[in-house]
Order: C-alpha cells, then sequence, then structure tokens
C-alpha cells in the first residue's frame, strides 16, 4: 500500500465557493478494505444473467431466440421507446433461454431476463470506432450513447442519452460529473478514477459537447487523495497538449460528508442552487453525471464498445479478499464473490450498494446490472442488525442530520399513524431516503422504511383513485350506450312487426291462391317464396351464433387470465354455444336441401316443413333456456365481477334478440303449417293427422314439463324467501318468466285441442 | 442459502436513548453535589427515594401492560424523571410528599398517556405541579436555610423527612425568590439584601447549584445530546422582562436573582429540554423556551407563586404541538415553508 498522500488533496484550492447543505452525517468510511489492489478481472462466468429492465424506463424488448448464436457486444434486447436502452451481450455464447428470474431490485420481485451461456471465445461483434470521435455531429454522439445501451452508473440508471438530452443543450450552466461516492465501504468511482482518470475526462469532453455547458466539474471527497491525484495528473498532461481540447474541466475537492455525492446535496454544495421540488437538475442549469457513465461515454464513441461490464467494489468481512472487479454485466452474484473468498455468515445477508442506502438482495444469484456499484457482504458483527426499536422521544436528531431539511419525526409520526396527507404537506416525497435520520435515530427506528411504506400506500391511493375515475366514466359510456340500445332495439323491433302484418297480408293471400288453384307450376313456384324467409333466417341463426360463439372464445380468453372462476362458467356457455351453432348449422342444411331438392309437391313440402317447425321451436327453446343462464350468469357478475358485466349484458342482448327470433321463426312456421294445413288436408286427410296428433302430443307434453318445471321452480322460490333474500328476486323472476311459458305452452295445447277437435 | 431482506440503511450511529438519558443524568449531578453542600441531604435522599418510587412504578405499569420491563426501563427515562423531581422539591419535603409526586409522574402523567414518547407533558413538572397545588404548606415550608453551618446531619434529615421528628425552624426558611418577592414592597433593595439568605453575592447556595446546573447543560449541549434553542429561549424568555421591568431593584427583583435562583437553571436546560412534550422545529423550540421563560416570570412576578418553572413548562407543554405545525422549516427545493395546518400549494 502506497501512503496516501494527504497533503496533497488538503492543499487543493477550490476555484469556486463550497456550500454546505443541510444535516448530513459521518459514518465510518470503510473504504480502505477494497483499495488495496488495482481493479481485477474475475474469470468468465459459466452463466450469464440480463435483466431486460436495468434503468429508468420502459423495459428493453428482447431480439434474440433461445440457441441463437450471439456475439460480444451484439444487442439482444432493444430499447423500446425514447426513455429506454438496450441491451448488448457481454460475451460471444448462446442464448441458453428468455425467462423470468429473481432480479436486483428492492421489491426482490423477478423480471424477464435473458439468459447467456458463454462460449468462451470472447469474438466481438463489428464494432464501429471512431478515431476523431469529437468531430462526429450530434447526431451520430447521440446515437453512438444510445447504440451502446448506456445508463447512469451511479445508481438510478436513467437512460444517459435522455440525460443529456438536446432540448437542455444552451441552457445548461454547469456539467457535474460526480465521483464523490459518498456511501461508506463503496470504492468502484475512485478506483475507476484512480486509473481510468483520462478516459473519464475524454468522456466528460464528448458530454460537454453535446450539452454546452458554461462549466464543467468533476468533484470528489477530500477522502480519496489517489484519485485527487489521478485526476490532477490527468488534467495537467491534458493542458499540455491543449490543442487536442478546448474545454476547462474543474477539479473541486469537498468535505467528506454523507450524502454529499446525492445529486441535490452536490448541487447545493456547488452551486448554491436547491434542485426545486418536483424538478430536475437541468431546471437550475446543472447537468450531473457520474464517472463511470463519463468513461462509457468515451468508449462508445471512440470504440464503439456498448455498455457490458462494469467496476463493483466487492466488500464486507464475509468476503476474504475484498477489492473492486471489472465485471459483466450479467454476473451471477454468488460466483463472482465466491472468486473472491466468500464465506455466507450463518444469518446472511448480501447487501447491493452501500450501507446508508443499498437493500438487501433475496437470492444469490441474482445478476449484476449496469446500476450495481457494490456487493457488501458484512459480517453480522461488523453492521449489528440486533438493534430494536425503541419509542420515538422527539429528540429531533433526525432532523438536524436530514439532508433535504424535512422534519423526519413528523414524517414517522404521520406514516405510522397513516396520516398521509399531513406526511405529503410535510414534503414526504422529497425525502431522498439516503438513511441519515435513521442513522442518528437514538430509538433506533427504521425511519426509512416507514417512508417508503407511506410513499408505496400514497402513490397506491392515488392509482385507486384514477381506477375509479376511470370506472365512472366507463359507466357513464355504458349506460348511454345502453339507452341507445334500447332505442335501436325498439325501432327495430317496430320495424319487424310492420314486416310481419305486411308477410301476414302476403301469405293471406298465398293462402288463398293455394286453396282456389290446383297444384299447378304456379304454386310450386309460390314456395322457393314461402321457404325463403325462413331459410334467410337460419342462415342468420347460424351466422350469429357462430359469431357469438367467437366472441365467447374470445372473452374467455382475458377471461382466463384475469378470473378463473368466471372462466369455467364461459367455457361451460361455450359448450353450449358449440352445440347451438352445430344445431344450427343443421337446421339451416336441412332446410336447405329441402328447400332445393324437395320442391315438387305441397305434400312433401308440407313434411318436411313440419321437422322444420320442431327444430326452429328446439331452437327457441334452447335460446330460452341459454337465455336464462345467462341472466343469472350477468345477476352473478353483478354482485361479483363488474368488468365482465358489460361483455356478458352484450351476450345476453344478443341472444335475447336471437330468442325473439327464434320465437317468431317458430310462431312464422307454425301459422304457416297450420295455415296450410287445410288444403293439404283436402289433398290427403290421412297423411297429415298422424302428424297433427305428434304436434299435440310434443304440445302436451311441452306444457306439462314447463307445470313441472313451474312448481318445482315456486317450492325453490318459497325455499329461497325462507332462507335467502339475496336470491329471491332471481327466483321470483324465473317463476315469472316459468309462468308466462307455461300458460304459452297451455294455449298452444288448448289451440291445437280445438284445432283437432274441429 | 437463505438471505436476510432488511431494508436500508444497514448501519447504525453511536447515539441511544439510553446514552442520552444516561448524560441527562450525569449532568445534573454537579448541581446535586452542590446541592447538597448548601442545603443539607434532603435533595440526594429525593434523588434516592424517587428514583426507587419511579423504577418500581414504571415496572409494575410495564408488567401490567406486559411491556418487556427489562428493554423498557434500560432507557432510563423514569430515572431521569425521578432525578429531576428529586433536584426539584423541597430538600425537606416529607417523604409522602415524594411519593405523590413521583407516582403521579409515572403513574399518569407518562404511562397513562402511552408511556415513553407519547406523554404530552413532562412528568417531573406534573407531578411536581399537583404537590404544589395539592400541598401547599408541606411544599413551601420545607427549603432548606442555606446557612451550611445549620445544615442538620444525614440522621437529622432523614427524621424529618419520614416525619420520625418535628421540622426545625432552624433549618429551614424561604426560598430567595420567596423573600425578595415579598418584601420589595416594603422594603428597598439593600434592606432586602441584609437578609443572610442572599449571601454576598446573588443567593447563597442557590447561585452556585444554578451555575453548576447551567455548566451541566452546556456540556449537554456541547455533546449534542439537547440542542441550544431551548435553554437559550428559556434565560432570554426570562431576562428579557426581567430587563424592561426589573432594571429598578427596589421595585422587582432583579435579572441576577431571575437567572442564578430558584429553578431557573435546572429548568432553562435539564426540565424545558426534554424532547417529548417540547417544540421539536429548531424555530418551534425557540418560541417554546422563550414561552418558558415569559410565563415563569410572569408567575414569579405577578402570580402567587415564588418559582414558577413547573406551571411554566406545563402550560407551554400544551401549545407545542400548535407550535410545531407553524413553525416547518422550508425543505429542500422549497422557495417558503409549508406551515400551518393546512397543505399548502407547492412552489
Amino acid at each position: 500500500m502506497q501512503p496516501i498522500p494527504i497533503t496533497t488533496i488538503n492543499n487543493h484550492k477550490n476555484s469556486r465557493k463550497l456550500h454546505d447543505f443541510h444535516g448530513g452525517v459521518h459514518p465510518e468510511q470503510n473504504k480502505h478494505q477494497s483499495t488495496q489492489k488495482p481493479i481485477q478481472t474475475p474469470l468468465l462466468p459459466p452463466r450469464l444473467i440480463l435483466p431486460l429492465q436495468q434503468h429508468i424506463g420502459r423495459a428493453a424488448k428482447a431480439c434474440v431466440s433461445p440457441g441463437e448464436q450471439v456475439l460480444k457486444g451484439q444487442v439482444i434486447a432493444e430499447a423500446q421507446g425514447p426513455i429506454s436502452v438496450a441491451v448488448h451481450a457481454p460475451t460471444s455464447g448462446i442464448i441458453e433461454s428468455i425467462e423470468e428470474l429473481p432480479v436486483a431490485h428492492p421489491s426482490g420481485l423477478s423480471a424477464p431476463c435473458i439468459v447467456l451461456t458463454p462460449d468462451g471465445k470472447e469474438t466481438w461483434t463489428a464494432l464501429t470506432t471512431h478515431q476523431d470521435y469529437l468531430n462526429l455531429d450530434e447526431e451520430q454522439m447521440y446515437a453512438a450513447i444510445q447504440n451502446a445501451g448506456i445508463a447512469g452508473m451511479g445508481g438510478a440508471g436513467f437512460p444517459t442519452k435522455v440525460k443529456l438530452n438536446p432540448s437542455i443543450a444552451g441552457r445548461i450552466d454547469t456539467l457535474v460529473i460526480n465521483a464523490i461516492e459518498c456511501e461508506p465501504y463503496i470504492t468502484s468511482d475512485d478506483m475507476l478514477v484512480r486509473e481510468h482518470a483520462e478516459e473519464i475526462l475524454r468522456g466528460i469532453e464528448i458530454m460537454a459537447r453535446l450539452v454546452e455547458p458554461k462549466n464543467s466539474l468533476v468533484a470528489l471527497e477530500d477522502n480519496k487523495p489517489e484519485a485527487y491525484l489521478a485526476l490532477r495528473e490527468a488534467l495537467n498532461e491534458r493542458q499540455q497538449q491543449a490543442g487536442a481540447y478546448e474545454h476547462e474541466i474543474e477539479l473541486v475537492v469537498v468535505p467528506t460528508k454523507y450524502p454529499s455525492g446525492g445529486e441535490k446535496q452536490l448541487i447545493q454544495i456547488l452551486t448554491g442552487k436547491e434542485v426545486p421540488s418536483g424538478g430536475i437538475p437541468a431546471d437550475i442549469g446543472v447537468v450531473c453525471q457520474n464517472t463511470g457513465t463519463a468513461r462509457a461515454v468515451y468508449r462508445a464513441l471512440r470504440f464503439g464498445e456498448p455498455l457490458i461490464s462494469r467496476i463493483t467494489t466487492l466488500t464486507g468481512k464475509q468476503i476474504a479478499d475484498p477489492c473492486n472487479v471489472e465485471a459483466l454485466i450479467g454476473t451471477p452474484i454468488s460466483w463472482l464473490i465466491g472468486q473472491y473468498g466468500y464465506q455466507p455468515a450463518r444469518q446472511e445477508r448480501l447487501i447491493m450498494g452501500g450501507p446508508m442506502m443499498g437493500y438487501t438482495i433475496t437470492e444469490p444469484d441474482m445478476p449484476l446490472v449496469k446500476t450495481s456499484n457494490c456487493i457488501l457482504a458484512p459480517s453480522p458483527q461488523e453492521l449489528p442488525m440486533d438493534h430494536q426499536a425503541q419509542a420515538c422521544i422527539r429528540c429531533g436528531l433526525c432532523a438536524e442530520a436530514c439532508p433535504a431539511e424535512l422534519l423526519p419525526q413528523q414524517l414517522y409520526w404521520f406514516s405510522r399513524a397513516q396520516e398521509y396527507e399531513k406526511a405529503e404537506q410535510h414534503s414526504l416525497f422529497d425525502c431522498i431516503e439516503c438513511g441519515a435520520c435513521s442513522y442518528v435515530c437514538p430509538s433506533s427506528i427504521p425511519l426509512v422504511q416507514y417512508y417508503r411504506h407511506a410513499k408505496g400506500e400514497i402513490q397506491e391511493q392515488a392509482e385507486a383513485h384514477a381506477k375509479s375515475d376511470r370506472a365512472r366514466i366507463r359507466f357513464e359510456a355504458r349506460q348511454e350506450r345502453l339507452d341507445r340500445d334500447v332505442a335501436e332495439k325498439e325501432a327495430k323491433r317496430q320495424a319487424r312487426k310492420e314486416a310481419a302484418a305486411r308477410a301476414q297480408a302476403a301469405r293471406k293471400s298465398a293462402d288463398t291462391n293455394l286453396t282456389t288453384h290446383t297444384k299447378t307450376q304456379t304454386s310450386n313456384a309460390e314456395q322457393p317464396a314461402e321457404n325463403g324467409p325462413s331459410l334467410e333466417t337460419l342462415k342468420a341463426n347460424w351466422d350469429s351464433a357462430q359469431t357469438k360463439l367467437d366472441k365467447l372464445f374470445d372473452s374467455l380468453e382475458e377471461t382466463n387470465k384475469t378470473n378463473p372462476d368466471m372462466a369455467t362458467k364461459l367455457q361451460r356457455a361455450i359448450e353450449k354455444n358449440q352445440l347451438r351453432v352445430n344445431q344450427t348449422r343443421l337446421a339451416y342444411e336441412k332446410a336447405e336441401t329441402a328447400a332445393s331438392a324437395d320442391q315438387p309437391t305441397v305434400l312433401e313440402k308440407s313434411v318436411t316443413s313440419l321437422p322444420n317447425t320442431d327444430d326452429m321451436k328446439s331452437i327457441w327453446e334452447r335460446s330460452q333456456v341459454k337465455l336464462d343462464k345467462m341472466l343469472i350468469t350477468l345477476a352473478d357478475a353483478k354482485l361479483n365481477n363488474p368488468d365482465t358485466v358489460e361483455k356478458l349484458q352484450r351476450a345476453v342482448d344478443k341472444t335475447q334478440a336471437r330468442v325473439t327470433q327464434a320465437k317468431q321463426n317458430y310462431e312464422a312456421v307454425v301459422s304457416t303449417s297450420t295455415a296450410t294445413t287445410p288444403s293439404t288436408v283436402k289433398k290427403s286427410e290421412t297423411s297429415l293427422e298422424p302428424s297433427t296428433e305428434n304436434d299435440l302430443d310434443s304440445l302436451r307434453a311441452v306444457y306439462e314439463k314447463a307445470q313441472a318445471k313451474l312448481e318445482k321452480m315456486q317450492e325453490t322460490l318459497e325455499d329461497a324467501r325462507a332462507n335467502n333474500s339475496d336470491t329471491i328476486e332471481k327466483f321470483e323472476r324465473a317463476v315469472a318468466k316459468n309462468q308466462v311459458r307455461v300458460s304459452a305452452a297451455k294455449t298452444a295445447l288448448n289451440a291445437a285441442k280445438a284445432r283437432r277437435e274441429n | 442459502m437463505a438471505l436476510l431482506s432488511i431494508t436500508s440503511p444497514h448501519v447504525k450511529g453511536p447515539q441511544r436513548t439510553a446514552g442520552i438519558m444516561r448524560w441527562v443524568i450525569l449532568m445534573t449531578l454537579p448541581g446535586l453535589a452542590l446541592q447538597t453542600y448548601f442545603f443539607g441531604w434532603g435533595n440526594l435522599h429525593n434523588v434516592i427515594w424517587c428514583s426507587l418510587i419511579a423504577v418500581a412504578a414504571e415496572s409494575l405499569v410495564l408488567w401490567l401492560r406486559k411491556r418487556p420491563i427489562g428493554f423498557y426501563i434500560g432507557d432510563y427515562s423514569a430515572l431521569v424523571t425521578a432525578v429531576l423531581l428529586g433536584l426539584a422539591l423541597p430538600p425537606f419535603a416529607p417523604w409522602w410528599v415524594s411519593l405523590v409526586a413521583c407516582l403521579f409522574s409515572i403513574l399518569f402523567a407518562k404511562h397513562l398517556y402511552g408511556g415513553i414518547g407519547y406523554n404530552p407533558f413532562n412528568p417531573a413538572m406534573a407531578g411536581y405541579a399537583l404537590v404544589l397545588i395539592s400541598y401547599p404548606l408541606a411544599m413551601t415550608t420545607t427549603w432548606a436555610n442555606p446557612v451550611a453551618s445549620n445544615t442538620p446531619s444525614i440522621t437529622e434529615t432523614l427524621a424529618i423527612i419520614w416525619e420520625l421528628s418535628p421540622l426545625v425552624d432552624a433549618y429551614t426558611g424561604a426560598t430567595p425568590l420567596d423573600v425578595y418577592k415579598h418584601e420589595v414592597a416594603v422594603s428597598t433593595a439593600e434592606e432586602i439584601r441584609s437578609n443572610p439568605i442572599f449571601g454576598q453575592r446573588i443567593a447563597l447556595g442557590w447561585e452556585a447549584v444554578n451555575l453548576a446546573f447551567l455548566l451541566g447543560g452546556l456540556v449537554l449541549i456541547g455533546l449534542k445530546v439537547m440542542p441550544w434553542q431551548t435553554p437559550a429561549a428559556v434565560l432570554a424568555g426570562l431576562a428579557l422582562p426581567a430587563l424592561i421591568f426589573g432594571w429598578d431593584e427596589d421595585q422587582s427583583a432583579p435579572l441576577s436573582l431571575h437567572l442564578f435562583a430558584g429553578a431557573t437553571m435546572l429548568g432553562a436546560f435539564f426540565i424545558a429540554t426534554d424532547p417529548v412534550s417540547s417544540a421539536t422545529t429548531n424555530l418551534g423550540r425557540l418560541i417554546y423556551g422563550f414561552g418558558i421563560g415569559l410565563l415563569t416570570y410572569i408567575i414569579r412576578v405577578w402570580g402567587s407563586y415564588p418559582d414558577a418553572i413547573a406551571f411554566a413548562v406545563l402550560l407551554m407543554n400544551f401549545a407545542a404541538p400548535f407550535i410545531d405545525a407553524y413553525t416547518q422549516p422550508r425543505a429542500y427545493g422549497y422557495k417558503k415553508a409549508n406551515r400551518g395546518p393546512k397543505a399548502s400549494d407547492k412552489p
């Protein structure tokens, strides 16, 4: 270990006046452990896991498929939309799978990842290099940055191209390169600056080209003398070859205090200005970039290298050999730390990030991502976790420590009491979750956890509110549509009524023709005219049934995802409809063949028309049954699942229409057959009698069945009245419907009887 | 391998509630030593006696509430209440006065409101005010005479406090604040000062004790155990009216007497600073403290009690939540502070 040239950094004179930020804490640094060795290169891992979302914004979209051979640096997932970045293959190999795997995220949830098995050859894809990268035009620069998949490497992972957005060019006063690294334990930026200061400066230059700031500066804490020296040297060198550079880069040393590396705090230190609440640094003319990002930008432009590796600190007492590594993105953490002597403790936690803001990962096999700056594996003694929270004594130490000048203690009380409005009024959302308040809390209260929870709750409430607003709008739209439908239906009914009246008149005249004329070609010619509408409606029945079935299939698919309960119900409905489609098709085909083949005699026609009547009746009955079932399902759905109600309502309406149609068809056919009966009787009385008999019998059967059903229903209704008021209404409706049916059947039966007696 | 899931931060600073309370107790000891030197063993007895009662009462309530007794006793908060009571009560206050005050502090003022962290009123002062109102005789006639030669021995002190022997007039006397208040109407400052209880300087014994509490408090502020705003504001709130109205020593008690007699420094540094019942914002603490100082002056000068720290603290306890609501600091990124009970618009 070299002696630290501490005097050098202490003698540094900042060219700008520094400001202080409120609060802050001084936790033990613990940085020396991981700075003893140069940046290491780990072995090629046996497997790389590349989450599609490693940045803020939309996840990238995989553009490779399992089994595909990819080259190092090849795009394997493309950016989706403006705020998104691509993912590249960190090495050459074969895509093993694309699946949901646990990823490093505070939520501990899984996310889609591309799994890559390296082939060990490290074959690069073709890269576009630019010797003269500073003379590229802006478009090319932006394209290179975007194509390299660079997202902020400091922690948040905001797409770098967006942050260097052209629209902010010209109104930026200061470009800040953040090399502060105020979190204890983390040294990845420190080591990066020590070893790659030159590349960072070049990266700054590129970014300065894009945002055109008045000043560019690199800021680091005064606890990094080696990094300071490296930068100093690189800057001096740069000055000597001044021809190659034109932009001045300032070096600023700030006092060590956590969290001076927080974007807002650093801006305050450097400029004395504050980023407005809810705003971004560009609002006050500042853009902040991380050192790692600066280097990645340089390498992307100069060498065309995409972001496929990063420098990460591996530290903590459970790692025997703490150091910084330049590891491939996607390297499983367990594999990575395993190479540096990691020994799991009995009660183990692996922290992604530092001890102040890092989060514990839930699976050791989670991959390293573009924002992973540190893996901390502390021993239980190193970072004890057995602090039992005591009651808050309102000592106010948290408010003293808060860099956002909030009242953490008040926020705690409000969060705890779920007084979210007050919490918001106390600027809860300006909390940067730096953890300074929890750090100083003498009662060991996990304050930040309360704030995170409260923030989540408030966001959830806001979403629920927005959802209910949407539901209201949807409901109103539906109501409007229903009203319209009713009006349309009424109009249709009127039209049908008139059409029926006309048809009746036509039929009457046809009847007269039929009775007065003997069996002639003219009567034959009239048959198709009479058969026509029935054939058409049958076809319509079939079509509509088919459409309905298709629609049901659609909704089934959707429901399967959202509501398994409803799905089984729909499945049943579909089966029934399938049956119905077959039935209607059969009916249609039969009618068609009958119509085309059996025209010659009236007798034969009337014979074929009889089964036709039965068919139609069965269609009608079946539809009626279906409708009833649907009404019940609808009522059910209204209670349980408002989302599907609309769909069901439509289905019911359609079926209702179908039932009416089927009924009308049936009635029309029945009336035709009865109307034709007298005339055919004259031709052959014997041939028709049995069919009338059959008719009568079946009508009686229908009547009896309906009667029995009605009685049963009435019984059930009584039962329901006694037990459960909820279902009464439903039953009452059913009973009423059945009563109507019974009386209809009775009337039909009586009419048939009368006819027969006549 | 099962990994633990813990939220950040994973590192904890050295500050602990028990540590804060221990420092507070520690820094009262110089004052207690001087009290014992000038006024006899009474205060030391009261501190010990109150501590026993407080710990016993606290344990009982914790047991009843099914809380871990060791965990809560270990925060030293009951002990702080007891020590403050012991320091504040008259040295020869009968044993039952201390008992009532201490039980009321712990049982009513503290645990009926939910225990540590939840009490709206300073428990020690609630207990003190109760006995001051309930037992005016026992609370006014038991102040010790600071003439050192007259201080009774330990056994005599115990006998007086435990009422085994009658109170000896020679040992007791009115406090300087009391004497000044009553005599200023009829005598000049010089005549009043001729009373030996005022000694050579401000008030014999009291001045030294107050100085000790002042120094102890300054140490606590230096250690960041307590904020400077509250005590500074208390002293300012007391000094300002004392300067305005008390410039004439013949008309009312002078500033020096207000600051260095009675429970001024104990109140400013150890009682008003009770974090739980005081205001929490920095500006709020200034207002809160100033209110205590001002009310203390008002009651001392125009009220019927010679000292008034307890009443002043309790009155300002009422106001603390209200003060907090109107003294929110301006948060980072805002043009002005969000204040008042209603949510105001962001800038």
